[in-house]
């Protein structure tokens, strides 16, 4: 008796049960559901596999970026649904950390009036849902827009209207691949070159003109080389017949409102990150910087930006994994991104629910998991090390 | 204004050329922004009248919110019957300040009595049945919605929320294993793909039949993801709280529940108020996107009354009315947690 009583409060023995009991319950439930979901299916009529991504589409895009048509599987619009999420998103990314940089360091600004402008905006974007951005910029904004013939025109080639934007189109893409790669080497000799002069400082203290050199690489390089590649395209520019436009690439309009909506949304979030991170730098760091006669740019640069950096990192993370997330709500809108194309259009079409779910969300979750991996190997480089 | 107040202002606006100039522009700014809104929304704009016909003035017509409140607030809620959404409401919100006066030494008690009843009397009242005239959830909507789907999600993600929290801190590693990949996983995806799920899934892993009602596979869907974001907050909390705690409650020969219930959670829970209330306003925020599943909340009712035949291009009132709502609620909320996380830190 007494054997029996240590066993069974024996803390190794009980521990045991619990995760057994556990695990035994949670695959109950799993044989339980998958059984009800075949038997649910056989009535239905649904073969499950993944043979239906093989079969004829036939769903019309607005939108494609990969020279997806309707005779194409459905495997290819899954591929027009992630390259039309990552569109919208990598876009939205860029301009939500501009601008939401500008509010953030706006909203720390001595100047009061400013300060409480930036607040303002601050406060007013997150208390509010983003479903009513995107249906304000799209129903409230872009539908209140001129009609094609009376549309906004920028600098006379793009065209901006209820039917969305206008802009002129390239006839080869060759030249601006050129420009890309040249912008990308000329990057990557600026790295190299900001490399080998802080290793040259450390050991003879002595500057290299970087910043020059940076203006060179980082800017003056590539402007040349799209420069050159815009001149070396006959350019398809867009013009008014009867009642629309014609030749130029239309960006439609749900993509117009989606993007407004999560830069607007978005900065708002991104801003308080920095203005958190860069309060979150004691003021004597600047301080001591300065009496040891630091420049005020090689304050910001050497000191206070490297510390804010390492508290706006992480957050900044998440807001980026959110907008992926949040390009999901162009769904509402009809705008083709995974969400909408996949799991609205082709699972109407094919019925085939439980493999289409686990494409779309193992979509999601596997650009959420190489992002953070990323962001956990950057966050760990700029991390304060300590002993 | 006082005789010190005056040269600080003047200082902080106009203390420098640059200053100035800068404090010109945007005022300037303001001005371009703040004068058509006004004149917009107070000035030329139409407060009484009945129909379409009365708003003649170029400004915003709120005799459009005045006709279509009632759906703005219930939805297509039978009018003869929104007096059980009100009393649902009160009975909630009374419930709640109650518990908020009640003398802490009852308190948990009688908010486990509150969670007990409270629940299933809210069904009760709002869909009918037992002596009440059943109302289909087809017919719920409006603000009213906003504020159902809000609350019994998270009568479902805080209760789960605070046990994944557990099970992330648990000394079980399968416990720890399983708690950490349901949090990744929901915080991994898009809510509104959660919720297309759970409208589509729910009905095919059930036994056939089983029927279960669209706005409950929506609630459940949100619960879902909620818990796992709630998880995290609560994470901050028990994360928070010195280890002596709990050792010290387990050498005085507290189970692990007892430790969990009576130590560990009363404190963590403190601390984790303020993210708990951010993430109930990021659950309001996301309550609209029931809008893909037809379900018709406060944005979705907004939305569908711009297809009113009689009442057209109404979209600026709408979304005037429908964003100022949701503003005043999730500011009000923002406002309170902040206020939470000053008493914590003072």
């Amino acid at each position: 008796m007494a054997s029996v009583l240590s066993f069974i409060n024996d803390k190794r023995v009980r521990d045991l049960f619990y995760q057994v009991a556990l695990v035994l319950g949670l695959v109950g439930a799993t044989v339980w559901f998958v059984r009800n979901a075949s038997e649910n299916m056989v009535k239905a009529g649904i073969a499950s596999g993944f043979d239906f991504l093989w079969r004829t589409s036939g769903i019309e895009v607005p939108f494609v970026l990969t020279g997806y048509t309707q005779q194409d599987n459905i495997l290819a619009l899954f591929w027009v649904g992630i390259a039309n999420t990552m569109l919208v998103t990598v876009i939205a990314i860029a301009l939500a950390t501009v601008l939401g940089f500008i509010i953030g360091i706006a909203r720390l600004s001595s100047h009061w009036l400013l300060s409480t402008i930036a607040g303002a905006y601050i406060e007013f974007v997150r208390n509010i849902p983003l479903l009513f951005f995107v249906l304000f910029w799209y129903f409230g904004v872009i539908a209140a827009l001129p009609a094609p013939r009376a549309s906004l025109s920028l600098f006379g080639v793009a065209f901006l209207n209820n039917r969305g934007l206008t802009i002129p189109l390239p006839d080869s893409p060759a030249p601006f691949r050129w420009a890309l790669a040249i912008m990308l080497l000329s990057w990557l000799i600026q790295w190299l070159v900001m490399r080998w002069a802080r290793r040259r400082k450390e050991e003879t203290g002595r500057d290299a003109p970087v910043l020059l050199l940076g203006i060179l690489f980082v800017l003056i390089v590539p402007a040349l080389a799209f420069t050159w590649a815009g001149l070396a395209v006959r350019w398809d520019v867009p013009v008014l017949r009867g009642f629309n436009y014609r030749g130029g690439f239309v960006v439609i309009p749900e993509f117009v409102a989606l993007l407004a909506a999560l830069v607007t949304y978005t900065a708002g979030f991104i801003a308080e990150i920095v203005r958190g991170g860069i309060q979150a730098v004691p003021h004597g760091q600047s301080e001591a910087s300065a009496a040891l006669g630091l420049r005020p740019g090689q304050i910001l640069r050497l000191v206070v930006i490297p510390q804010a950096l390492r508290v706006i990192v992480p957050p900044m993370t998440n807001q980026y994994l959110n907008v992926l997330k949040n390009s999901s709500f162009g769904a509402a809108i009809a705008y083709p991104d995974i969400v909408s194309l996949f799991m609205g259009s082709a699972l109407n079409n094919t019925g085939q629910a439980i493999e289409i779910i686990a494409m779309t969300l193992a979509v999601y979750l596997v650009i959420g998991l190489a992002v953070s991996a990323f962001m956990n190997w950057y966050n760990a480089r700029i991390a304060l090390v300590t002993r | 204004m006082s005789a010190a107040t005056f040269p600080l202002w003047r200082q902080r606006l106009f203390g420098t050329p640059a200053t100035a100039a800068l404090t010109v522009v945007l005022a300037l700014g303001i001005a371009w922004v703040a004068v058509p809104l006004i004149r917009w929304a107070l000035i030329d704009a139409t407060w009484s009248g009945t129909t379409r016909n009365d708003c003649t003035g170029s400004g915003a017509c709120w005799v459009f919110i005045r006709a279509r409140f009632g759906q703005f607030m219930y939805g297509l809620y039978p009018v003869d019957e929104r007096w059980r959404a009100d009393l649902t409401g009160a009975i909630f919100a009374l419930s709640g300040l109650g518990l908020y006066l009640s003398p802490k030494a009852t308190r948990i008690r009688l908010a486990i009595l509150a969670l007990i009843i409270l629940p299933p009397l809210g069904v009760w009242l709002l869909a009918g049945g037992f002596g009440l005239r059943p109302i289909e959830t087809r017919e719920w909507g409006g603000l009213m919605l906003t504020l159902f789907i809000s609350v019994y999600s998270s009568l479902i993600a805080i209760p789960l929320g605070i046990l994944l929290a557990l099970g992330r801190q648990s000394q079980l590693k399968v416990v720890r294993l399983i708690s950490v990949l349901f949090i990744e996983f929901w915080r991994g995806v898009p809510i509104i793909a959660v919720i297309f799920l759970a409208s589509l899934l729910l009905p095919l892993i059930l036994p056939s039949g089983t029927g279960i009602d669209r706005l409950a596979r929506a609630v459940i869907g949100l619960g879902l993801v909620i818990a796992a974001y709630m998880a995290e907050a609560v994470r901050g909390g028990l994360q928070a709280l010195p280890s002596g705690q709990r050792e010290a409650a387990t050498a005085l020969g507290l189970t692990y529940w007892k430790a969990t219930g009576l130590i560990v959670l009363p404190q963590a829970l403190r601390i984790s108020l303020p993210a708990m209330t951010n993430e109930f306003i990021a659950l309001i925020k996301n309550t609209t996107l029931v809008l893909v599943v037809s379900i018709l909340d406060l944005l979705g009712i907004a939305q569908a009354s711009l297809a009113d035949p009689n009442w057209v291009g109404m979209n600026m009132e709408a979304y005037a009315f429908a964003g100022a709502i949701y503003w005043l609620i999730c500011y009000a909320l923002s406002r309170w947690s902040k206020r939470l996380e000053r008493r914590k830190l003072g």
